[in-house]
C-alpha cells in the first residue's frame, strides 16, 4: 500500500488585476497531477523553475489548500483538512527547505528551533526534550555545543542540518524536501546527501525529493517524475528513465546537463525559448508548443493522462513529444 | 603558440575591514591563452570573484585593493594602471559579464539605451549608426524581433533574454577579452545550456579569449580549454581540461571530482564527500589550506609554511603540498 496518493492534483492561483483587484486569469501551477509514494521509496521530482514542483511539494504538506483533486496520507484523504485535523498528520510530513538562512528564525538558539516541534506536539518534559535535542544533533553530525548557538554562527551545510534535524525530530514518515542542497558548496553537498541517504535507511522515511539537478535527484531517487508547466509528462525508475527516456523533455533535460567529463563533449540539440507561463498555458502538450512541433495541433482536446508503456514507466501519450 | 593575451603574475588582492586586512586572493599567477577559454572553477569564498574584479578593476573602493603582483595585458600592466586608462580598457578590450542580469541591467533604461551608452563611451558615433550596430548585435546573441526588444525594460524579458542582452553588451565592442563570473549559475539547464553555446560560438566568431568563473565542473569540462582549481584563496592546480579531470593531482580536486552524483553513478549510494567545511577568510592557515579537510595527517611545518606553485608533469601546475598531491 502507498503512504502517499495524489490524484489529479491542481493548485491554481488567482491572478488579480485591474481597479478592483479582481480574478482576472488564473495561474495554473500545478495542472491535474497524479502519482503515489510507498514506505522507504524516494520519488524524484525535477524540472525547470517555474514548472510547478515547489508548488507541488507545498500542496502535499498542506502549506496550501488545493484548488482539486485528492491527497491521501497513510490512508487518510487530507485534501481539505482543516489545520486542527491536519495537527496530528503534521507528525509525519516535513519539509526541508531550500536556503537555510530563510528557513530558520534567526533569534532562536539551535535548542529552541528544535524544541518546537515538540512543544507544538506536546511531548515529553523539559528534560526528556533536551535529551532528544542532543540526539538529534548527534544524528545530524552536528556537536552538542551547537545547542545554544544562533543560526547565523554557521555555515551553509551545517545549517541544512539543523535545517534536517528539525525535520526529523518527530519521526515522520515523509519528507518534502524541496531543492535542500542547491544553496550549498560543491563539496558540502554531497555530505548533506549522504546524510538524507543515512537517515533514509536507518529511519525507514519516504522522500519527495525536488531538485532541479537531473544528476542529484537520480543519484538519490527511485523513481523520478520529470514535470513540465505544471504537469508530470514522464514517470519511471531512475535508471529507466535515464537510459530509455520517452518524452522529448525529458531528453532535451538529460541533453542539457553538462557531464563533469571532456572526454564525453557532444554537440547538442538545443532547445529554443523558454519555459512558458503557467498563466494561461498553451492547450494541449505544452512542450510541443514551445517546439512548434508540427504534431502538436493533434494533442488539442486529447486526453494527456500518463499511459504505461513498459512496467513502472508511464508517459505523457501526445503525438509530438512521444513516438 | 603566440604570447597569451593575459599574463597574472603573483597577484594579492586584500580587503581592509574592521576585523583587519583579509587577503582573499593569496598570490596567484595564470595566463589565458590567445582565443581560448580558461576556467576558473571553486567554491564560495575562494577568491574566483575576487580575481575577475582585480583583472577589471572593479574592486570595491576604497577597501579592496591589490597589494601585490601584475596583470599584464597586452604589454600593460592593469594593476598599475591610471584609472582613466582603465576605463578606456573596460568595456573595449576587457568586458565583463555577470552572474544575475537582473540586477546588473539598470531597470528604468531600456535595452537600447544601454546597449547606446556600451557603445558611445567608447567611439563616437551618429545615432544611426549605433543602432545599426546594436540591432546587429541583438541578432548574433539571437534575441528575435531585435528592433522591438531594444525599447523594452530588462524586466519585460526572461531570465535568458537578459543574459543574452548582458552578453550583447559585453561584446558590442568586440573584446579581445571577455570574462564571465557565473554566467549561467542563475538559469535554468536547458537555457544554460543555450548560453554556453553562445558564449562559445561568438568567441569562434570574434577570436576573443574567454575567463569563465564557474563553481560547475559540468560546465567547466563541456566549455573549457584550460582549468585553473582555486581553493582558499588560491590557486593548488592548474592544467589542460583534459589533464585535468583525467589525471587530477591535488587532493582538493580529487575529491571534488569523486563527490558530485553523476548521471551514471549508480543511485542511492553514498557519494564520496569531502568533510568539514570551505574554510572562511578569517581562517586562512599559511601553510597547505586543505590540510584538516584532506583526511590526511599533516606536520606542523605544512601547516606553517606555504606550499611552492610546481609545473609537476608538461603544462600541469599544482600547489605542491607533499601530503595532498598523490
Amino acid at each position: 500500500m502507498s503512504l502517499l496518493t495524489v490524484q489529479n492534483l491542481q493548485q491554481h492561483f488567482p491572478v488579480r488585476g485591474g481597479l478592483l483587484r479582481r480574478s482576472v486569469a488564473s495561474c495554473k501551477a500545478v495542472d491535474g497531477v497524479s502519482f503515489s509514494l510507498g514506505a522507504g521509496e524516494t520519488l524524484g521530482l525535477v524540472g525547470e523553475s517555474g514548472c510547478g514542483k515547489t508548488t507541488l511539494g507545498k500542496s502535499i504538506v498542506r502549506l496550501l489548500k488545493p484548488t482539486a483533486g485528492k491527497i491521501e496520507f497513510d490512508g487518510q484523504d487530507i485534501t481539505a483538512a482543516s489545520s486542527g485535523e491536519l495537527r496530528p498528520m503534521r507528525r509525519h510530513v516535513q519539509m526541508i527547505f531550500q536556503d537555510p538562512a530563510e528557513s530558520l528564525n534567526p533569534r532562536h538558539t539551535v535548542r529552541d528551533i528544535l524544541d518546537e516541534p515538540f512543544i507544538v506536539q506536546k511531548l515529553g518534559s523539559k528534560d526528556e526534550r533536551r535529551k532528544w535535542v542532543l540526539d538529534l544533533l548527534d544524528k545530524v553530525g552536528l556537536p552538542a555545543s551547537a545547542m545554544d548557538r544562533f543560526p547565523f554562527e554557521f555555515s551553509g551545510g551545517q545549517r541544512q542540518r539543523i535545517g534536517i534535524a528539525r525535520a526529523i525530530a518527530l519521526k515522520p514518515k515523509l519528507i518534502v524536501c524541496d531543492e535542500p542542497v542547491s544553496a550549498l558548496d560543491v563539496s558540502v553537498q554531497s555530505q548533506v546527501l549522504n546524510l538524507l541517504l543515512d537517515l533514509q535507511r536507518d529511519m525507514g522515511l519516504s522522500y519527495l525529493f525536488i531538485a532541479h539537478g537531473l544528476s542529484v535527484v537520480k543519484h538519490m531517487s527511485d523513481r523520478v517524475a520529470v514535470m513540465y508547466l505544471g504537469k508530470i509528462v514522464e514517470l519511471a525508475p531512475a535508471e529507466e528513465l535515464y537510459h530509455h527516456p520517452r518524452h522529448a523533455y525529458t531528453k532535451a533535460l538529460l541533453d542539457a546537463i553538462p557531464v563533469p567529463d571532456p572526454a564525453k563533449r557532444r554537440k547538442r540539440e538545443l532547445l529554443q525559448g523558454d519555459v512558458p507561463s503557467p498563466i494561461n498555458p498553451p492547450a494541449g502538450c505544452a512542450f510541443g508548443h514551445r517546439m512548434k512541433h508540427p504534431q502538436w495541433q493533434a494533442s488539442v482536446g486529447m486526453d494527456l493522462t500518463l499511459k504505461e508503456v513498459s512496467p513502472g514507466h508511464w508517459v505523457q501519450p501526445c503525438p509530438c513529444c512521444t513516438q | 603558440m603566440s604570447a597569451p593575451i593575459l599574463q597574472v603574475e603573483n597577484l594579492v588582492t586584500a580587503f581592509d575591514t574592521d576585523a583587519g586586512r583579509m587577503t582573499a586572493v593569496d598570490g596567484i599567477s595564470f595566463e589565458v591563452p590567445r582565443g581560448r577559454t580558461l576556467g576558473i572553477v571553486g567554491e564560495s569564498g575562494c577568491g574566483k570573484s575576487v580575481t575577475a574584479f582585480s583583472i577589471t578593476r572593479l574592486l570595491p573602493q576604497p577597501h579592496g585593493q591589490i597589494l601585490e603582483g601584475s596583470i599584464r595585458f597586452e604589454g600593460r600592466d592593469l594593476a598599475s594602471l591610471p584609472v582613466e586608462e582603465m576605463q578606456r580598457i573596460r568595456g573595449n578590450d576587457i568586458s565583463m559579464i555577470f552572474q544575475e542580469p537582473m540586477t546588473a541591467l539598470n531597470p528604468v533604461q531600456t535595452v537600447g539605451k544601454q546597449l547606446a551608452e556600451a557603445i558611445l563611451l567608447h567611439t563616437a558615433c551618429s545615432k544611426a549608426d549605433v543602432l545599426a550596430r546594436s540591432i546587429d548585435m541583438m541578432k548574433k546573441v539571437r534575441i528575435p524581433a531585435p528592433e522591438q526588444r531594444l525599447n523594452e525594460y530588462p524586466h519585460q524579458l526572461s531570465g535568458g533574454m537578459r543574459q543574452r542582452v548582458m552578453i550583447a553588451m559585453a561584446l558590442i565592442n568586440t573584446p579581445k577579452l571577455l570574462i564571465a563570473d557565473e554566467p549561467t549559475t542563475a538559469l535554468d539547464v536547458t537555457v544554460q545550456a543555450q548560453i554556453l553555446e553562445l558564449i562559445a560560438d561568438l568567441q569562434k566568431e570574434m577570436g576573443m579569449s574567454v575567463i569563465l568563473i564557474t563553481h560547475d565542473l559540468g560546465v567547466i569540462a563541456e566549455v573549457c580549454d584550460e582549468v585553473a582549481v582555486m581553493y582558499a584563496g588560491r590557486i593548488v592546480e592548474q592544467a589542460s581540461v583534459f589533464d585535468l579531470f583525467a589525471n587530477p593531482r591535488h587532493a582538493y580536486t580529487q575529491g571534488l571530482l569523486e563527490s558530485i552524483p553523476r548521471l551514471d553513478s549508480k543511485p542511492k549510494t553514498l557519494l564520496k564527500a569531502i568533510p568539514g567545511n570551505v574554510p572562511g577568510i578569517a581562517d586562512f592557515k599559511p601553510g597547505c589550506r586543505f590540510a584538516e579537510r584532506s583526511g590526511r595527517e599533516h606536520t606542523e611545518a605544512h601547516l606553517n609554511q606555504r606550499p611552492a606553485f610546481v609545473e609537476i608533469s608538461p603544462n600541469h601546475f599544482v600547489e605542491n603540498c607533499p601530503v595532498c598531491i598523490s
